[in-house]
């Protein structure tokens, strides 16, 4: 074969590939800051109103204050696995370039978010239940949650290629979008030391002086989860160019010594 | 059918399998995953007299009474349907108040009194500041929303 044919099939395989990676690029670049700045200021004025200024709850008390970070670390746990097993049927499915990337570089966040959850979460239950930990249905729910993230984690390094994922761990994605339910349903279907749902799609049962700060709280952590996401993205897709880049010279070098 | 339509079915098919099966596992599972008896289930299943069990409900209001010992507390847990005797020797948490949820670690005795162990107190989904647990409306509206099904 000669160089040209090399160049050819190097360039559909680039069109192909690069496509929709470039455009997200182009979009993620100037996002990342965006989102992150304004999360954290979000995040922080939220917080710091929240803490200096929530009244004291009728039976919690002070500790009331744990919902501004307990809440949105719940939320963006679940959130996380959620966008997993989306991208996974994406890439499944419509061997989308860009899925295999987001679900990898959404992993590890899920994880740390999902860890303080369950941190913060402990650290509440002491002074209002009396204990740091009991197997109810919803802590137990979303402690699995934390390991069926490392399980996901494990199974994506073990993909042969950088930056790709296999298909057996986009398809232990979607299996692991099982648990997302059930952790919703747990309070409901079994009875819990966890409280059931104070937001549902009917209204909440949160007084308004604690809903707004933790309304803007989730809204804060959110963007910067996704800011969080967009980096390292941009960094997997970052390898894969030099990982290209190097194959490219090798081949070249390996041309021209033959 | 193109292979992109297949896959899709594929895993539509996969998803759809996996929520009914996880839904029937979840299904069979309802009792045995329950933290605690409530009042009504307890009464409903004939828990034998001994057995470690958890009860959970709502200490009633007014129920609360000091035994002689001066540590040693009798109150009752209800939920809507069914009431229980509880009796606990030791240091009750903060939140443990009238009105409020528990849930304790214990057994049944010859007289069909709850022995506890451990008291843990539950918190309601309801999140009120302080100044306004005087609104008679508001409270009452809590109040029945809060009691444990």
């Amino acid at each position: 074969m000669g160089h040209g044919c090399y160049a050819l099939i190097r360039k559909n395989y680039m069109i192909h590939q690069l496509a929709n990676p470039t455009r997200f690029l182009k979009l993620a670049r100037p996002l990342t800051p965006i989102l992150f700045y304004t999360g954290l200021l979000l995040v922080l004025g939220a917080c710091g109103w929240g803490i200096l200024f929530s009244p004291d709850e009728k039976l919690l008390g002070n500790t009331v204050k744990f919902i501004y970070i307990h809440v949105p670390f719940a939320w963006l746990a679940i959130g996380g696995w959620t966008g997993i097993a989306i991208a996974s049927i994406a890439q499944l499915v419509w061997r989308h370039p860009l899925a295999n990337i987001a679900a990898r570089a959404v992993a590890p966040i899920g994880a740390i978010f999902a860890a303080l959850c369950i941190i913060t979460g402990s650290l509440w239950a002491k002074p209002t239940w009396g204990t740091w930990w009991v197997w109810d249905g919803r802590l137990t729910s979303v402690l699995i949650l934390f390991f069926l993230y490392l399980g996901y984690i494990a199974l994506a390094n073990a993909s042969s290629e950088k930056g790709q994922i296999s298909r057996v761990t986009a398809v232990y994605g979607v299996i692991g979008a099982v648990n997302i339910p059930i952790i919703n349903r747990s309070v409901v279907w079994w009875e819990s030391l966890h409280q059931k749902a104070s937001i549902t799609l009917t209204g909440s049962s949160i007084d308004g002086v604690y809903l707004l700060p933790l309304f803007i709280s989730v809204l804060g952590f959110s963007l910067i989860f996704t800011s969080i996401v967009f980096m390292r993205m941009r960094a997997a897709l970052a390898n894969i160019k030099i990982e290209a880049r190097m194959r490219r010279m090798a081949e070249d070098t390996h041309e021209i010594g033959s | 059918m193109k292979p992109k339509h297949q896959r899709l079915l594929l895993a539509l098919t996969a998803v759809i399998g996996l929520l009914v099966a996880s839904l029937i596992a979840i299904n069979a599972l309802s009792d045995e995953a329950s933290y605690f008896y409530t009042p009504a289930t307890l009464h409903d299943q004939d828990v034998a007299i001994g057995k470690a069990i958890r009860l959970g409900g709502m200490v009633k209001q007014g129920s609360i009474s000091s035994a002689r010992d001066g540590v040693t507390i009798n109150f009752i847990v209800q939920d809507k349907d069914q009431q229980q005797m509880v009796r606990y020797t030791g240091v009750t948490p903060n939140l443990f108040v009238e009105g409020s949820g528990v849930v304790a670690d214990g057994r049944l005795d010859q007289n069909g009194v709850f022995i506890a162990d451990t008291l843990l107190a539950k918190h309601d989904e309801n999140y009120v500041p302080r100044e306004l647990q005087d609104i008679d409306m508001r409270d009452a509206q809590n109040l029945e929303k809060s009691v444990v099904q």
